[in-house]
């Protein structure tokens, strides 16, 4: 053959190869594509569209344009559905941020049997919330075990209606919340700690500088971006929680524990309001996208700790 | 680092940590005792009495039995466990196949692909919940198992994972084989996939505990008594079996036992594999 006839052979086969090669890269991602695509990316969008329309089921969808939207403004619970998210949220933040925190400082001492302690506060976070939602709400009973042992030390002289009592439910659900939770952040708070340069503490310390004063101006500014990723992390989960009240309250009392989750479960799957669900998901979501974009810009500007 | 300088003090100081411990283990591992010795008491013994006995006399496991008289519980520990397992082996193959054009191959759209992947970690799944369901149905996979296992098959965070735990595999062993002959398929099963195996272990773990503890999902698409999970199980006997304490906490410790017995061998990787992914992103 020819020279150039050869060349154009090879060429070819060249690009045959490469081609080839396209085409084993995206059978790989096949599989992932499909499913996420199908279970992830589109009802994305088909939540926002659904949002639009009066679908509940029993017809089909027809679009309505604003209307889902309008009577979110006017619904009472909705309000109080998003009041009892902040709320809750506010509390359970820094909850789970600072007692995260004081467990991890606590275990990370190198003493005899710490690995037990971790375990065992690492517990909760491993349990389904089917269980620890029904093992606090038996704890919490007028005659469960948190009103009796309180009853029998002499701290009340009737029993707290933990869970039935409108201002209090939603602060009951808060400490469950936030006792199943701290063991996850301890976890993330422990890999932070544990890779801190010891110099600068030992430093302090022979400035002479006690304990409480090393742990406030040497370790916590160290542990900016781990507090940051703790901070945002509880903040995503907060506006998402379900499994608690679903289990526990169901939104009650007078819709006291309902939050932007649950509601969305009750109108969509309890009344069949599809269109209307979707409005709210679409709300909370937006919620959540503010939420990641502080992500992003607060864990940007603490990632570099400069030493 | 102690704070008192004299031996003394310093072992005040031991103690009161000590203290410490043990009073939050007691606050953390205290309502699961309170469930375990509920679920060994026998029928007549109050579980709820003033004072509150801490001790079952005599333990029984008559309420596990008990369990049965409710529904096929047996059932819903396979459906469970079959689940599972499904998903881990969903997500350990096609996370690791997606991840490993991700990292090693170069091709057009690769990049892209990736944040993509990555953005799709923003959206919460409760807001995907509702076509994710009419999908389902439509299919016709309600009440099915495919309906529980194929929408977690794939996790982002998983492909995330494996991507990274690719990336430090050194490229040397990738051109031996190369040279060797061996196809991409070939380099993907024997080389990549072995030495990424602690990072699959992990992956292999959360992908288990998140669709054994999984609530909402099921709860929205199983109907039948026979294909229900264990955690939507226990929510019907919270609702339907009112008082009888006793066999919800036995379904309750049988629902946790197989997770505690998976985490007791994995610990390890489990706290590993959890920070490895938090910390870098």
């Amino acid at each position: 053959m020819e020279a150039t006839q050869v060349i154009g052979t090879r060429a070819r086969a060249r690009r045959w190869r490469s081609l080839r090669k396209i085409g084993i890269a995206y059978l790989f991602l096949l599989p992932a594509f499909v499913i996420l695509g199908t279970f992830l990316v589109y009802p994305l969008f088909a939540s926002i569209w659904y949002s639009f329309t009066d679908y509940n089921v029993v017809h089909a969808a027809r679009f309505v344009g604003l209307a889902n939207y309008q009577k979110l403004l006017s619904d009472d619970v909705f309000k109080t559905a998003f009041r009892n998210t902040l709320v809750y949220s506010v509390g359970v933040i820094p909850g789970c941020t600072i007692l995260g925190l004081l467990l991890a400082l606590l275990v990370n001492q190198p003493m005899k049997g710490i690995t037990f302690f971790r375990i065992a506060y690492y517990m909760p976070v491993i349990t389904s919330i089917v269980v620890v939602g029904i093992v606090w709400k038996w704890m919490y009973f007028e005659d469960g075990i948190i009103n009796s042992m309180l009853r029998g030390l002499s701290l009340i002289a009737k029993p707290i209606p933990f869970l039935s009592s409108p201002s209090i439910a939603l602060y009951a659900i808060m400490a469950v919340t936030i006792w199943k939770a701290a063991g996850y952040y301890m976890v993330l708070y422990l890999a932070g700690l544990q890779s801190l340069p010891r110099e600068l503490d030992e430093a302090a310390m022979i400035d002479g500088a006690n304990r409480l004063q090393r742990l406030w101006n040497v370790t916590v500014p160290l542990l900016r971006p781990t507090i940051a990723l703790v901070v945002v992390l509880a903040s995503i989960g907060a506006m998402k929680v379900f499994g608690e009240i679903y289990v526990m309250t169901s939104g009650g009392p007078a819709d006291r524990t309902t939050t932007l989750v649950y509601y969305v479960y009750k109108q969509a799957f309890v009344f069949l309001s599809m269109g209307y669900a979707s409005s709210i998901a679409v709300v909370l979501f937006l919620f959540l996208i503010v939420l990641s974009v502080l992500n992003i810009k607060v864990s940007e500007r603490g990632g570099t700790v400069n030493y | 680092m102690p704070v008192l300088s004299t031996a003394r003090g310093r072992t005040l100081e031991n103690v009161a940590c000590y203290v410490l411990l043990i009073l939050l283990a007691l606050v953390f591992l205290g309502p699961f005792y309170w469930l375990v010795i509920t679920a060994l008491k026998g029928p007549g013994q109050n579980v709820f009495s003033y004072p509150p006995q801490l001790y079952p006399k005599p333990p029984t496991l008559v309420s596990f039995f008990e369990l049965w008289q409710v529904g096929p519980f047996h059932r819903y520990i396979l459906n469970s466990t079959f689940a599972a397992t499904m998903v881990v082996v969903g997500n350990a193959l096609f996370c690791s196949m997606a991840a490993y054009p991700l990292a090693r191959m170069r091709f057009p759209g690769r990049d892209p692909i990736f944040y993509l992947i990555l953005a799709t970690l923003i959206i919460p799944f409760e807001v995907t919940l509702i076509p994710s369901f009419l999908v389902v149905s439509r299919l016709h996979w309600v009440d099915t198992f495919p309906a529980l296992i194929v929408p977690a098959a794939v996790s982002p965070f998983g492909i995330f994972l494996m991507r990274q735990a690719f990336l430090t595999i050194p490229y040397e062993l990738e051109e031996a084989a190369r040279i060797d002959g061996a196809t991409e398929f070939g380099i993907y099963a024997q080389i990549m996939v072995p030495l990424a195996a602690p990072s699959l272990a992990a992956l292999a773990i959360f992908g288990f505990v998140a669709e054994w503890n999984s609530l909402l999902w099921p709860v929205v698409v199983l109907k039948s008594q026979e294909m229900q999970t264990l955690p939507v199980a226990i929510t019907f006997l919270d609702s339907n079996f009112y008082g009888g304490w006793r066999q919800i906490a036995a379904g309750s410790v049988l629902s946790i036992l197989p997770i505690l017995v998976v985490f007791a061998f994995a610990q390890r990787y489990f706290m590993e594999g959890l920070t490895a992914g938090a910390i870098k992103g």
